[in-house]
């Protein structure tokens, strides 16, 4: 398989994108936002909409949509502090709403391919921004995971301890933003948090400290990614769902390891 | 003359516009134990975080080490257990290790290992509250009682002169509230270290500190207990005019 150059090229977007998605997602689950990623992959949808409909360049306008819908979602829950979660319903509504629009204008046929996700489309540019992107991101979070963690375990504690949290939560958001936009093309809208909530959650039945739980997500989505593209590619399937599909077995496989353990069956 | 180590005059604060606490003027100072007590809604987290600025108060002067809220800068000086860590989560992925040192490792750029001075200074917070053999275990397989010393490990890293506690006792056994508060006379004695406490629990509170605020319809009754005080009057404040006294013999 690795003759082809497109699978080639498949495998390393693919890996950096099982890095990257878990090691946001992370954060996210751990402060009970992993819907999130759903929320902002649906704006994304509309920015790539918008960007097909301009005929400017969909990655570009998505990840200005995600950022700006980001920003957003950090606005909306200030203004409703006691009932959060309605800042996500509201601009996930608003995602699908123009959306919806946005592709009703027509000149938007290669939309689907990002409902799905496509490596196969995936042009030299696009692979550049990506990969610059990845290493940023994975940069950011490596250079802001203390700060992270302790915003993670205890937000009013950190603040105490000097932390700029407002700042941080602005710019994390940023970085989610980033994440959902760019691994869009790979494994499609409806399928992005899935690989940023399914390798935590796996993780986080074997993990015994909060590095480890990190280490864990990402090589769990790294092993989705490579496990998911070969299946794939062999037994001819859509890519993004075989990728999900391969986490859901890895979580699966744990959970039952770990009741037989606990049963000693 | 020390400065006070917590001070507020004539503090008020509003939430959307309803009146939650008036006109408070309350002194802490080096060495104090002081509990703050109340009915459930009546502001005691409010208080609290009004004292360390997690909450600006719309009228009135908040001062910490005699510096302005809104200039204070010394945090390191101040530990806080907060409520939230009641609700930790069971399968938060934390070692009492990292939760202790995520105050120091906070300051830090870029993952890396706790070692050398940092890593004495977590030993340190955690013999302080006798958890030292925990330091590698998960937080979420600890008792209550040993959560919440972990948590105080974690509010005494930085060696603060002043604790503050949001309700640091709710679900944690008796046996485990009698280590608590002998563990808080320590930290007293040795330490010099004054301590704010929020409390339901009326009856031991009132036995263990030298200062009393009680909370009654946004309003703050200071009482010194270490002069002579009138119990029925705390109570009265409390509950209101009709409330009616059983003594128990047993």
């Amino acid at each position: 398989m690795l003759t082809y150059e497109f699978m080639r090229r498949s495998l390393i977007m693919g890996i950096m994108i099982g890095i990257v998605a878990p090691s946001v997602g992370y954060f996210l689950v751990l402060r009970r936002q992993s819907v999130i990623g759903d929320t902002l992959s649906h704006v994304a949808l509309s920015g790539a909409a918008f960007g097909m409909l301009t005929n400017s360049y969909p990655l570009l306008t998505a990840i200005l949509f995600t950022v700006i819908a980001s920003l957003g979602i950090e606005g909306l829950r200030i203004k409703y502090r006691h009932y959060a979660e309605l800042s996500l319903s509201i601009i996930l509504s608003a995602g699908v709403g123009l959306a919806s629009i946005l592709i009703s204008f027509g000149n938007t046929q290669g939309v689907i391919s990002y409902l799905f996700g496509s490596l196969s489309l995936v042009s030299f540019q696009e692979i550049i921004l990506f990969i610059v992107l990845s290493v940023i991101i994975m940069g950011i979070i490596m250079f802001l995971y203390n700060k992270l963690f302790y915003i993670t375990f205890d937000e009013e504690s950190a603040f105490l301890a000097g932390i700029p949290t407002k700042r941080i939560n602005i710019f994390f958001s940023v970085l989610v933003a980033l994440t959902v936009a760019i691994s869009m093309r790979i494994v499609g809208v409806l399928l992005i948090s899935s690989l940023m909530v399914i390798p935590v959650a796996a993780s986080l039945l074997v993990a015994k400290s909060f590095k480890s739980g990190l280490i864990y997500s990402l090589i769990f989505g790294v092993v989705s990614v490579i496990v998911g593209l070969t299946l794939s590619y062999y037994l001819n399937l859509a890519t993004g769902g075989t990728i999900v599909l391969s986490a859901l077995t890895i979580l699966l496989i744990i959970i039952v390891f770990q009741s037989i353990r606990k049963t000693g069956v | 003359m020390d400065v006070h180590v917590v001070s507020m005059e004539n503090v008020s604060f509003s939430y959307d516009k309803t009146p939650i606490l008036e006109n408070v003027n309350l002194y802490v100072d080096k060495g104090d134990f002081a509990g703050i007590i109340g009915l459930n809604g009546s502001a005691k987290t409010t208080l609290i975080k009004l004292m360390i600025g997690l909450l600006k108060p719309c009228e009135g002067q908040v001062k910490l080490f005699g510096e302005s809220i809104g200039n204070f800068k010394d945090y390191h000086k101040i530990g806080y257990v907060s409520q939230n860590v009641r609700n930790f989560n069971q399968m938060f992925p934390a070692t009492v290790e990292e939760v202790v040192g995520a105050g120091i490792s906070a300051r830090k750029n870029l993952i890396s290992r706790i070692k050398g001075e940092e890593e004495h200074r977590i030993d340190e917070a955690l013999r302080k509250v006798e958890m030292l053999d925990y330091k590698k275990q998960k937080v979420g397989n600890l008792s209550g009682g040993q959560k919440q010393r972990v948590f105080i490990a974690r509010a005494l890293i930085n060696n603060p002169e002043i604790l503050f506690m949001d309700e640091p006792l709710v679900g944690v056994d008796l046996d485990s509230q009698n280590k608590f508060y002998n563990l808080l006379d320590r930290l007293r004695k040795d330490y010099n270290i004054a301590i704010v406490m929020v409390s339901h629990d009326i009856g031991i509170i009132s036995e263990k500190v030298n200062k009393l605020f009680c909370l009654s319809n946004g309003k703050v009754y200071d009482h010194d207990l270490t002069k002579d005080i009138d119990g029925a009057n705390i109570l009265k404040n409390l509950f209101g005019e009709n409330v009616k006294f059983l003594f128990h013999k047993h």
